[in-house]
């Protein structure tokens, strides 16, 4: 890619990048939310057409009228989010769209080889056909989107974010099949937040800042922090701000807390003034934990008492007695994204701004310019649509909502899952000083790194247990995974 | 919660802050509340299409050897008081529909409530007993309807679909399967008679006053959609659902409440109803809720939720009303007018889906 330009409106959202991906490398696109990753790798899989710029792939040039086009000239994408239809098998899902037929009908036996073949190269035989998607693992899914990738002969395999859903056993197993795709001869882009994942298996990279790129080469021999201070365009020389705070008085008791099916038996203290971290595998109950403290899962036994009161189990009455949450999934039950950043900020605490039921805007407008400026939520005004930001935004805004709510316990749920480094650090800072207001803070997390050096005491889940709390500086990533995985057994 | 305990230190949320509080708005010209280029263009939408709708059958008529009749007061005032009813029942319609759900049973509810009332006024209730029957009527289909989607968790689809039925089936009981005829000159008040009346002694200014009064509704509705706390719960209802909840709004209650004053804008039309039929006839209404849902869907409101509007509510019945009576001047058979409203439901729709696409990309 040479001097690729995008302009939306009034942003400039790629200003003159230039990429160059290489067969049998892998090569890592690196940048802040917003920085102009997702446009970039629009333009490559055609889903937009750039400004100016060319593109060429192989020595010939390349301008895909759109993301069918861009499959067929041999670059794939893999989303985030995937696509898949879950009700086919893998057979068909692999196929979808390119299917061997013979005046209208399948010719299965002739696609049959081919399935097996794209099975096998990711290292994967043993995933059967004809297995429906729906009963397959999120891994397990992944992988058929590569395959289906691999079947329309692509040359340049594009991952956005791929761990992001993974659990830690999973992402290995992924990174085998990318080293597996390099060795084959593709060119791989690797799109992640995590700069661990990065130096693990990329052998390039190329860092945008600002619609620009800012940086590119061989990765060996260049740091993290090198990569982070091009990355934010300043030195991070500490991304874990630390904020003292002191603990207090209990603010949250649960005894023997049990859910549905997670979590199981949990007991423990949540102190003001206090951050207590949460790890687990993915699936150990963290998030059921979270929900059954705000009231959207039923109990079925066990005791939750906030400042001695038990809160009726609904979350209106949670959010009264000051719990606030801040749900895992953004998307789907986190935010409103049709709405605006205003009317999703102050959903959940709409009395300062009414009377005898009747909204104040104005006033209203104003408070929300505020968060708006201390979160530095990036966007025209508080009328902008919450699904027209950045993901790093929206996050500022969920996390401006619980601010905004004025509560005493935080519920943070993988709140700084999928955005950009600059952004997890002003959210550890936000975190940091509410316990210096004397807040309790809970913080999820699957990111082993923050928990330890964020949080004050941290608990490690398992199988719906809460197995064991120490002050974090007892814990070491070693031994908060080897409690992760203990209970697998049971 | 105590205000002390702020991360910052600064001002309760809302109290107007200091830092941004001192006359100079942080963020204003284009994003003022009050003129916001997007939601300007949705509402204009389907202002253009009434335009170029009424230009149309303007100028076809004056081509006509006999026309002239389509650009007149008096035909204003006929489509005026012919849509009023569809228009009433489609402004409730409205509140479901951008709270994410849809009532199929609105047209039998409505003839419910017309029936309820020519049987009350043919009983001799006295007038005031005999709206509070019909808004009664209208309340409760809407808080049936509401509270079967909630308890049961059924889609709202199919329990109205249901209810649908049921409505008619009572409306028919209260009628005895005949249409109810209260006497028009001592049973029936002056005021009802002649609420949508086009003689010259039922107009006020213009328009016979249920036309007056439809219209107070949509300014009353729209202030109450926008500057309510309740219709902020409506739009986050219909925009997602899990926000809501996860937001403490009750979830449940907002539904039922929904529906129930969707019931209420029901209840009116039937009014509407059996004032322009003068009769409680069960089966008037059946058929009719497509009409209303077509309104409120030419308006710009979205099957999926969160969108909708009132303004766009009333555009949308309009441009039917001015398409039928256009088609009948023009002398177009009736299937004709049918094939054209199809069409301009579909090209609505499709329309709105293009602009949609447009201001997110």
């Amino acid at each position: 890619m040479q001097g690729i330009s995008k302009r939306f409106g009034a942003t400039q959202a790629l200003r003159n990048v230039s990429l160059q991906a290489e067969a049998g490398r892998t090569l890592a696109l690196i940048g802040e939310n917003g920085a102009g990753k997702s446009t970039l790798v629009k333009v490559l899989s055609g889903a937009l057409t750039p400004d100016s710029g060319e593109m060429s792939l192989d020595g010939y040039r390349y301008q895909p009228g759109g993301p069918h086009a861009a499959r067929m000239a041999g670059v794939a994408m893999i989303y985030q989010e995937l696509n898949l239809a879950p009700d086919l098998s893998v057979e068909d899902n692999i196929m979808l769209g390119i299917e061997s037929s013979r005046w209208g009908l399948l010719q299965r036996r002739q696609q049959r080889p081919r399935v097996r073949e794209a099975l096998r190269l990711l290292g994967h035989p043993e995933l059967r056909p004809a297995t429906s998607v729906s009963r397959l693992s999120i891994a397990a899914r992944q992988l058929i989107e590569i395959a289906r990738a691999l079947v329309s002969d692509a040359r340049v395999i594009v991952f956005d974010e791929p761990t992001s859903s993974l659990t830690r056993r999973d992402c290995q197993n992924l990174f085998q099949v990318i080293r597996r795709l390099r060795d084959e001869g593709l060119a791989v882009i690797y799109i992640s937040h995590f700069l661990e994942e990065i130096q693990e298996i990329c052998d390039d990279y190329c860092v945008l800042r600002d619609g620009a790129s800012v940086g590119a080469g061989e990765l060996a021999g260049v740091t993290e922090p090198q990569i982070v201070s091009l990355m934010v365009g300043r030195d991070i020389d500490d991304l874990f701000p630390s904020v003292p705070h002191t603990r207090q008085e209990p603010i949250l008791d649960l005894s023997e807390l049990t859910g549905r099916r997670f979590p199981i038996d949990v007991s423990f203290e949540l102190h003001r003034g206090e951050v207590l971290g949460i790890a687990g595998l993915v699936g150990a109950g963290r998030t059921e934990l979270l929900r059954c403290l705000f009231g959207l899962e039923p109990v079925r036994k066990g005791e939750i008492r906030v400042q001695g009161l038990s809160p009726a189990a609904n979350p209106s009455a949670r959010i009264r007695a000051g719990l606030g949450l801040v749900s895992e999934d953004r998307k789907e039950e986190g935010l409103a994204l049709g709405m605006t950043i205003g009317d999703n900020m102050t959903l959940s605490r709409l009395q300062p701004y009414s009377k005898f039921g009747w909204l104040n805007l104005g006033r209203r407008r104003t408070a929300v310019q505020h968060w708006m400026q201390r979160m530095q939520v990036k966007a025209p005004g508080p009328q902008t649509r919450v699904g027209d930001l950045s993901g790093g935004n929206q996050q500022k805004v969920a996390l401006a909502r619980v601010l905004h709510q004025d509560a005493d316990i935080f519920l943070l749920d993988e709140p700084t899952r999928g955005i950009d480094v600059g952004t997890k650090s002003e959210i550890y800072r936000v975190m940091g000083e509410l316990a210096a207001a004397g807040k309790g803070v809970i913080f999820v997390s699957s990111y082993l790194a923050e928990l330890l050096a964020v949080c004050d005491r941290v608990g490690v889940m398992s199988r719906g247990r809460l197995r064991e709390i120490r002050p974090a500086d007892q814990w070491s990533e070693e031994a908060v995974m080897s409690v992760a995985v203990a209970g697998a057994g049971e | 919660m105590n205000d002390s305990l702020r991360p910052d230190g600064k001002t309760n949320p809302g109290e107007v802050p200091s830092a941004a509080g001192d006359g100079e708005p942080v963020m204003a010209g284009n994003s003022s509340p009050w003129f916001d280029w997007k939601s300007i263009a949705s509402i204009l939408g389907p202002f253009v299409a009434l335009a170029a709708v009424c230009l149309f059958f303007a100028i076809a008529d004056a081509m006509q050897p006999d026309g002239g009749r389509f650009a007149t007061q008096r035909n204003l005032q006929a489509n005026a008081v012919r849509t009023a009813t569809v228009a009433v029942a489609a402004l409730g319609m409205t509140v479901i529909i951008i709270a994410g759900g849809i009532d199929l049973s609105a047209g039998t509810a409505l003839a419910l409530a017309a029936t309820v009332l020519a049987w009350s006024l043919k009983n001799d209730y006295s007038v005031p007993l005999a709206l509070a029957f019909t808004m009664g009527a209208g309340c409760a289909a809407g808080l049936v309807n509401g509270v079967l989607i909630s308890a049961l968790r059924v889609v709202p689809f199919i329990v109205t679909l249901g209810t649908m039925t049921i409505y008619l089936g009572v409306a028919k009981m209260i009628a005895n399967e005949t249409t109810v005829r209260p006497d028009k000159a001592t049973q029936v008040p002056d005021w009802l008679g002649g609420f949508l009346s086009l003689r010259p002694q039922s107009l006020y200014a213009g328009f016979p006053l249920g036309v007056w009064f439809a219209l107070l509704l949509a300014v009353a509705l729209a202030c109450f959609l926008r500057y309510s706390v309740f219709g902020r719960h409506v739009v986050a209802l219909g925009s997602n659902e899990a926000t809501a909840r996860l937001c403490g709004i009750p979830v449940r209650r907002a539904k039922i409440l929904v529906y129930t004053l969707g019931g209420l804008f029901t209840g009116i039309a039937g009014l509407y109803q059996f004032s322009r039929l003068s009769a409680g006839n069960p089966t008037s209404g059946t058929g009719m809720e497509l009409r209303i849902i077509a309104a409120v869907v030419i308006g710009g409101g979205s099957l999926e939720g969160g969108r909708g509007s009132v303004v766009g509510t009333l555009t949308g019945a309009a441009i039917m009303a001015v398409i039928e009576s256009g088609c009948t001047q023009l002398g177009l058979p009736n299937p004709v007018q049918d094939v054209i409203l199809g069409v301009i439901i579909v090209a609505a729709v499709a329309v709105d889906q293009l602009r949609l696409r447009g201001g997110a990309a």
